[in-house]
């Protein structure tokens, strides 16, 4: 059978992971996402948390896609690649073949049409690559922000494009499924990445864009602890307006989303965002938070920022220090009482 | 003897190897290998103690929340605080979300599935079991992914996000419900209720609960439909409360508190039959058959120095021992030491073993469902989510925690403003770790001797049903 006749094959392992991915992507689908992968013509060749193969029956679906026997569209990795000890990836073995997962995706990645990293992890490190970075772990065509990783930094897949990277810790279930389809559907193409692999579909948008406290954010009415409704950028470490994803303009188990939930955006799209320290505190220079968006020039967001605190009003200035609204939006005067 | 390995071994929460020495037939010998390190607790040293909360959720996707509750206990433990009423409530309430959805998603997708395998075709039951719990094909999952996507719309309300959220934080929840989310997370709780009373159970959650013993539980599955009644029916057939005996201790730190206490109370469950307190000062970790460096045994002092060429040793996870015995944590053991009738009696009669693990993890479900709507109702709307807190002191604290798999324990020390010390103690910790310095096996280990594989060696499908009746988390248990 001809490549377009058949179903597309999606090979899914897991390297240095949570699995949270797949938690996410399970949400997906409103008759379940295995209906959702069928509609599609998606044939699951195996999933660590989903196939009935396990053992040597798994090991045969891996070596047949190895040696080329099974034609490979898709190959998606979920967590990092740990190259220690020594590179010798003994950090990280597949069970039941000796032989580690980063030696596993050297062996597979050439075999696939496309190769995936899903979540932040397999895409530039992620959590495990934090601090010393016991195991050496990197994501698939980045350490960090740094062109290379595991594949290295002049990797292509079959169909000449290098790793897709579906940011995020974890990913929304749209974006990793979005990706998938796209490129089932041979709608994914090199110009629609960003410089960091991210599918510009997502990383065209700031997680800022659609944050249900904006109006805090005009007026640079902030939040001074936990729990508040105001903005969380002045004083509780929020990277939203640096930070790359359609996050508020989408709806996160039903409705929600990190600054609804009301703690600061970590960057988790960005590479290296597990590098920071006091992710819930704002860090400063000289009064003024470091970390303004990136594209305004400074003075003019100071200037701004002291103008409209000037001209907050008393409704938005109460209820950015409270977790309760204190203050309903309406006139001041001339209400009529029920 | 034959050696056989069984690896990748999926269906169960990361990876895992499985080694059984046969004789005739029969398992004589297991040894189970993590065969994945991350090293958070080498990541968390030297950091401020709150960036526990980012990274420690992260060590595990599937229950992100009972990290970041045992994270978050820990500091509050620190800061010497209290939480806000309110925020306890709403951790308990995402916390059941979790827990319920975990249990959910381990019957479904990670256990059941087995039994759709051409193993089985000769059986007479084969047929309809194929056509419920296929993996990935069956028609159970069309109806339980996307009831527990909706109950983990509870998530999206309460913790912004899951899995991987920073609203678990000492002094409480970080968003204050306001009426029409209480409304909402009401209509969730009772969607779900109506998933497992018409899916799973097949009748109502309190006369599920109401069943006390295991001859009233044979008398409520005659005739009945519903998820539940048909393991029943397999576990009858296949003998499945012969397969997997556990160790015989079981353990639980206790769940869900609120200012009164816990649904769920701290104890062990032994031999006796009835629960007794638990020596907390009596846990020790074990290294000698883990690729790590000895260190001090007791996991207030100890550290996580990973050495791959360690002679003896064939695992990551180190061997957490209860003054020196391994035990069994999880649903089983939660519910024995509650005091649950059914699960106790069913204990009585044949200990832990692959079918009454399965049954308390349901019944539990059951338990949690109404708890939550408890709970969403307690909520007072008017008053706050969490309070503010101060600077983390200097000290020796731990946070423990029942996630969905069993006993989560964060043991944690702060100098001078820095996280001095990690150290993790995950429910498959317990479960399956490797032998200790005395050769004694870990419960998993032991559970799997004796068993009988027959000509299919690693294609034996009882130790599936083995392995999986645990439910183990990989990704947790080394970290």
């Amino acid at each position: 059978m001809s490549r377009s006749e058949r179903m597309t094959n999606v090979l899914w392992l897991q390297g240095a992971s949570c699995g949270g991915c797949t938690m996410s992507v399970l949400e997906s689908g409103s008759s379940g996402w295995f209906d959702e992968l069928r509609q599609f013509g998606i044939n699951l060749l195996w999933h660590p948390s989903v196939s009935e193969e396990t053992g040597e029956e798994a090991r045969a679906v891996l070596e047949a896609v190895a040696e080329g026997k099974t034609p490979l569209d898709l190959l998606l990795l979920e967590g990092s690649v740990a190259r220690g000890p020594n590179s010798t990836g003994r950090f990280n073995l597949l069970a039941g073949t000796d032989k580690s997962i980063y030696r596993w995706m050297l062996d597979l990645a050439p075999r696939a049409d496309y190769v995936v990293a899903v979540g932040s992890c397999a895409a530039y490190g992620g959590v495990p690559a934090a601090g010393s970075n016991p195991t050496d772990a990197v994501g698939l065509q980045f350490e960090g922000s740094d062109l290379g990783g595991a594949l290295g930094a002049a990797f292509r897949s079959r169909l000449g494009l290098p790793v897709i990277n579906v940011a995020g810790c974890a990913p929304h279930p749209g974006w990793i499924m979005e990706t998938l389809l796209a490129l089932t559907c041979k709608d994914l193409a090199a110009a629609d990445l960003d410089g960091y692999g991210r599918p510009k579909f997502i990383a065209n948008h700031l997680a800022h864009h659609g944050c249900s406290r904006n109006e805090f954010y005009e007026f640079k009415a902030s939040a001074e602890t936990m729990s508040q409704r105001g903005c969380l950028m002045e004083h509780l470490g929020c990277k939203a307006t640096q930070a790359v994803g359609d996050c508020n303009q989408r709806s996160w188990n039903g409705g929600g989303s990190c600054t609804k939930g009301g703690y600061a955006c970590i960057a988790c799209t960005s590479p290296g965002f597990e590098g920071s320290q006091n992710f819930l505190e704002t860090a400063k220079l000289a009064g003024i938070p470091v970390g303004l968006p990136t594209d305004m020039p400074k003075a003019w967001f100071v200037a701004l920022a002291a103008l409209s605190k000037s001209a907050t009003p008393r409704r938005v200035r109460a209820n950015a220090i409270s977790d309760h609204v204190v203050v309903p939006p309406g006139r001041s005067s001339g209400k009529r009482v029920p | 003897m034959t050696r056989i390995t069984i690896g990748p071994f999926n269906r169960v929460e990361g990876d895992l190897e499985v080694r059984l020495d046969v004789e005739r037939g029969r398992v004589v010998r297991a040894e189970v290998t993590a065969p994945l390190y991350r090293g958070f607790e080498q990541i968390l040293e030297g950091r401020p103690p709150r960036d526990a909360l980012v990274l420690a959720p992260r060590i595990c996707g599937i229950c992100s929340v009972s990290q970041s509750i045992a994270a978050a206990t820990a500091l509050r433990e620190a800061i010497g605080c209290e939480a806000a009423p309110n925020g306890l409530l709403a951790t308990n309430i995402a916390h059941a979300a979790e827990n319920a959805a975990d249990h959910l998603t381990h019957f479904y997708l990670f256990f059941m599935p087995d039994f759709a395998r051409e193993a089985y075709s000769a059986h007479s039951w084969h047929g309809a079991t194929a056509e419920r719990f296929a993996a990935t094909g069956g028609s159970a999952a069309r109806e339980a992914l996307p009831a527990r996507a909706r109950l983990l719309e509870v998530m999206g309300i309460i913790a912004g996000k899951w899995p991987h959220s920073l609203a678990f934080q000492p002094g409480g929840t970080t968003r204050a419900i306001e009426l029409g989310e209480r409304v909402r997370l009401m209509a969730i709780a009772t969607g779900f209720r109506a998933f497992l009373e018409r899916v799973v159970f097949a009748d109502t959650l309190e006369n599920v609960l109401a069943i006390a013993s295991s001859q009233q539980l044979d008398g409520w599955r005659e005739g009945r439909g519903g998820d539940f009644a048909h393991f029943l029916a397999l576990a009858e057939e296949l003998a499945l409360a012969g397969l997997g005996k556990g160790p015989g201790l079981l353990m639980s730190y206790g769940a869900y508190h609120d200012g009164e206490g816990a649904l769920f109370p701290r104890g062990i469950f032994g031999p006796r039959g009835a629960a007794e307190p638990l020596p907390l000062t009596q846990i020790t970790e074990d290294v000698s058959h883990a690729w790590m460096r000895d260190c001090s045994a007791d996991p207030a002092h100890s550290a996580t120095i990973p050495d791959a060429d360690k002679p003896q040793a064939y695992s990551w996870c180190k061997a957490p021992r209860l003054s020196g015995q391994p035990i069994e944590v999880g649903a089983l053991a939660r519910q024995a030491v509650a005091g649950h009738p059914l699960v106790t009696d069913l204990i009585a009669a044949d200990g832990s073993n692959v079918r009454n693990r399965v049954i308390a993890r349901l019944i539990e479900t059951a338990r949690i469902a109404v708890a939550m709507e408890q709970w969403i109702r307690a909520l007072r709307l008017s008053d706050p989510f969490c309070l503010d807190t101060r600077e983390i002191p200097d000290g020796n604290v731990v946070g423990l925690v029942e996630a969905a798999r069993g006993s989560l324990g964060h043991w944690l020390a702060v100098h001078a403003g820095k996280i001095a010390r990690y150290q993790i103690i995950a429910p498959t910790t317990w479960n399956f770790s490797p032998r200790d310095s005395f050769d004694v096996a870990g419960p998993l280990e032991q559970a799997l001797v004796g068993t009988d594989v027959g000509d299919a060696g690693p294609r034996a499908v009882a130790i599936q049903h083995i392995v999986r009746s645990f439910d183990p988390c990989m990704v947790c248990t080394a970290h």
